[in-house]
């Protein structure tokens, strides 16, 4: 009997001390969508990994306005279907406020529909221009557009008096998107293309595509496309004594590129995010002093080094506190300010939003970028 | 077309031609693999992509993480996955010897997939590269360009090839194992046991599928998953072959090769993969014993 009593007490007591706990702040809840695993694994495990480690710090720093960030992330494994069951999830179940990612432009345009039924703010840290383009209500993003890289890379053609491009892209989402913004832009750059080859993401050997651009009249040759596809081009072109410029995309902005690239690396060009030469930079750069903190940070946690892909996570979980710090955290709140963001210096750019602008970065967000000596230098 | 412009298709032809064979001889050593277990069990081992995949990743492995010399990495690669068919051969097909051959297949589906699973949950999923075996300064060829690394598919291949040759038809145990192929009862009754000959083809056939996956490891890359785009392509070459264990399969990996070439660089890239496939499904709609083959076939 004594017993009983105890037990009930003891039961009464942890019962009432977690009910005091949850009558504390409630926690701010956000969602995460990346692609942590399966092909567009480069983009999402970054991104997931960031995501967290800026969420913790913001905890550890006493949260928000006193009030602790919960993130809760699903693999979407960059399959779209997924994206989409992941988001209603979040949405419906997890009740977030807002939603960050996902990693590639496929799935963001396919969990659009949901985010504005449900009027849930989406930060995608997908580059399609197509996201923002033309503007949503619910639905913003972080990476660069990956039409601002293709303007970056044509401007240095014209300042070269290069007017003859040929191109050669990967079949998947982002080199075809690419592609699109390559032939859409090439007039206005006084630019012909003059060839226009593709390859699969897993194919080996562009020896055949690269031997019939190497027949016609180019210039310069564009290939766009992420790891290994574009190593390969590199080296192909250096086999077939192929002399011309080649430029790659920010696809292929990281240390792994180079690695498998090896000396076909020499001499490429490329935009890329300035986290990759941030040392590089000059200190009057204000974007110098985020991108420092950041790589230093992601090193301090992660052992590797913190990359343009990453930084689109940080972007956005950064760009998410700034709006509820502002006004709040409801869906609603939280969209109202992200709209209202302006000069907010991030990993991709300086961001400025708008109500017509959701995507908030112009083409300086890119800087070009050349390989000398298995390293990035700035191209002036 | 003006004068000049047609030498330079003829070029193109040439350089399409060039790296075709290339890759051409790649797939017919695949396709030996694929060839000699099918003629000593008549199972088709759809896990052989996974051997050349793990011909190449094990090298990276050995070379890149534990430092070792090149040559040792690669020595001790083959031995490695020589073992691991071995291995594959007495746990998935042992056991199921008197299985249907639907089953085998299915069995050996399984095993590729499981061992890309333990590829990437070892290894990651990152591409790897491997330094050429004798440098990159291309070399030329009339108009056209291959590399040091080229020449030492053909060589290897060429090597291979011989080896092959002189054990089927002038050692006991090849003459043995070819025994097998064409009569598995018979062959016992003389005295031949079946069991070791079945061992050793997937030894044989590992060994080789390792080989392939090193030698061409420079030029494309490495990951996890090579085997299954070249596992296949290897088995369209037996099939043009005729699942033969000899010059009939290299035949067919080099006419692969060069028609998957021409096709991409003269109709379209996009089509490349798709040429290897077309070229497989009219082979087995028109002539499914293969195009050197005077054997039988069976329709199911």
């Amino acid at each position: 009997m004594k017993s009983i009593i105890k037990v009930t007490m003891l039961a009464l007591c942890l019962i009432s001390a977690a009910a005091g706990l949850s009558w504390a702040a409630e926690p701010i809840r956000i969602g995460g969508l990346f692609a942590v695993t399966g092909p567009p694994s480069f983009l999402g495990e970054p991104e997931r990994n960031t995501a967290q480690m800026v969420v913790d710090e913001i905890n550890s720093a006493g949260g928000i306005k006193g009030r602790m960030l919960k993130l809760t992330v699903y693999d979407t494994q960059g399959d779209a279907t997924k994206a989409v069951q992941a988001a209603n999830r979040l949405i419906k179940e997890d009740k977030v406020s807002a939603i960050i990612g996902p990693s590639t432009t496929g799935e963001t345009m396919a969990i659009i529909p949901v985010v504005e039924k449900e009027g849930i703010p989406l930060v995608s840290c997908a580059a399609g221009s197509k996201i923002s383009d033309p503007v949503k209500k619910w639905v913003f993003k972080t990476a660069q557009n990956d039409s601002l890289a293709v303007a970056k890379i044509y401007e240095h053609l014209r300042k070269l008096k290069i007017h003859r491009v040929a191109l050669i892209t990967v079949s998947d989402s982002f080199g075809s998107l690419g592609r699109e913004q390559l032939k859409l832009q090439a007039g206005n750059f006084g630019i012909t293309v003059v060839a226009d080859e593709t390859f699969g993401p897993k194919d080996t050997d562009m020896t055949v595509q690269l031997t019939k651009i190497r027949g016609g009249t180019a210039q310069a040759i564009a290939c766009w496309g992420t790891n290994p596809g574009p190593a390969i081009v590199a080296r192909n072109v250096k086999q077939l004594g192929l002399k011309i410029h080649l430029y790659m995309s920010h696809g292929v902005s990281s240390k792994k590129f180079i690695d498998l690239a090896g000396d076909a690396a020499e001499g490429i060009i490329l935009p890329s995010g300035r986290v990759i030469v941030a040392e590089k930079l000059p200190v009057s750069d204000p974007q110098r002093k985020p991108l420092l903190s950041y790589i230093n940070d992601y090193k301090r946690h992660y052992q590797a080094e913190g990359d343009h892909f990453g930084g689109h996570a940080w972007d956005a979980i950064m760009l998410l506190k700034g709006a509820i710090e502002r006004g709040g955290d409801t869906p609603e709140a939280i969209q109202k300010e992200l709209e209202n963001t302006k000069k907010f210096h991030g990993i991709g750019g300086t961001f400025n939003f708008s109500s017509q602008d959701h995507a908030g970065l112009t083409k300086d967000a890119f800087v070009l970028v050349a390989i000398k000596n298995k390293d990035w230098v700035l191209v002036k | 077309m003006t004068g000049v412009e047609g030498m330079r298709l003829v070029d193109q032809i040439f350089q399409y031609i060039l790296s075709g064979l290339s890759t051409g001889a790649i797939y017919a050593l695949i396709g030996l693999g694929f060839s000699i277990i099918y003629s000593s069990t008549t199972i088709i081992n759809f896990a052989q992509g996974e051997f050349v995949m793990l011909g190449g990743m094990l090298t990276v492995f050995l070379y890149a993480v534990l430092h070792l010399m090149l040559p040792l990495a690669i020595t001790l690669a083959v031995v490695f996955t020589t073992a691991i068919g071995i291995l594959f051969e007495h746990l998935a097909i042992r056991p199921l010897k008197t299985s249907e051959p639907i089953n085998m297949i299915i069995v050996t589906i399984g095993g590729s997939i499981f061992m890309r699973g333990v590829a990437m949950l070892v290894w990651g999923r990152d591409t790897h590269a491997l330094p050429m075996f004798s440098g990159d300064t291309p070399i030329t060829v009339g108009h056209a360009t291959i590399l040091p690394q080229n020449i030492w598919i053909f060589v290897v291949v060429a090597a291979v090839l011989s080896v092959n040759r002189l054990f089927f038809h002038h050692s006991i145990i090849g003459k043995a194992m070819r025994a097998c192929s064409f009569n598995q009862r018979a062959s016992s009754l003389v005295g031949i046991d079946v069991k070791h000959m079945v061992l050793f083809s997937f030894a044989l056939s590992a060994a080789m599928g390792s080989v392939a996956g090193i030698i061409i490891a420079p030029l494309t890359m490495t990951s996890y998953d090579v085997g299954i785009m070249l596992g296949l392509k290897g088995f369209c070459a037996a099939i043009v072959g005729g699942m033969s264990t000899g010059a009939g399969t290299v035949m067919g990996g080099l006419i692969v090769g060069v028609l998957e070439s021409l096709g991409a660089g003269l109709i379209s890239s996009g089509y490349k993969d798709a040429i290897a496939f077309i070229i497989l499904l009219l082979i087995l709609f028109i002539r499914p014993q293969g195009l050197f083959s005077s054997g039988e076939t069976e329709r199911v």
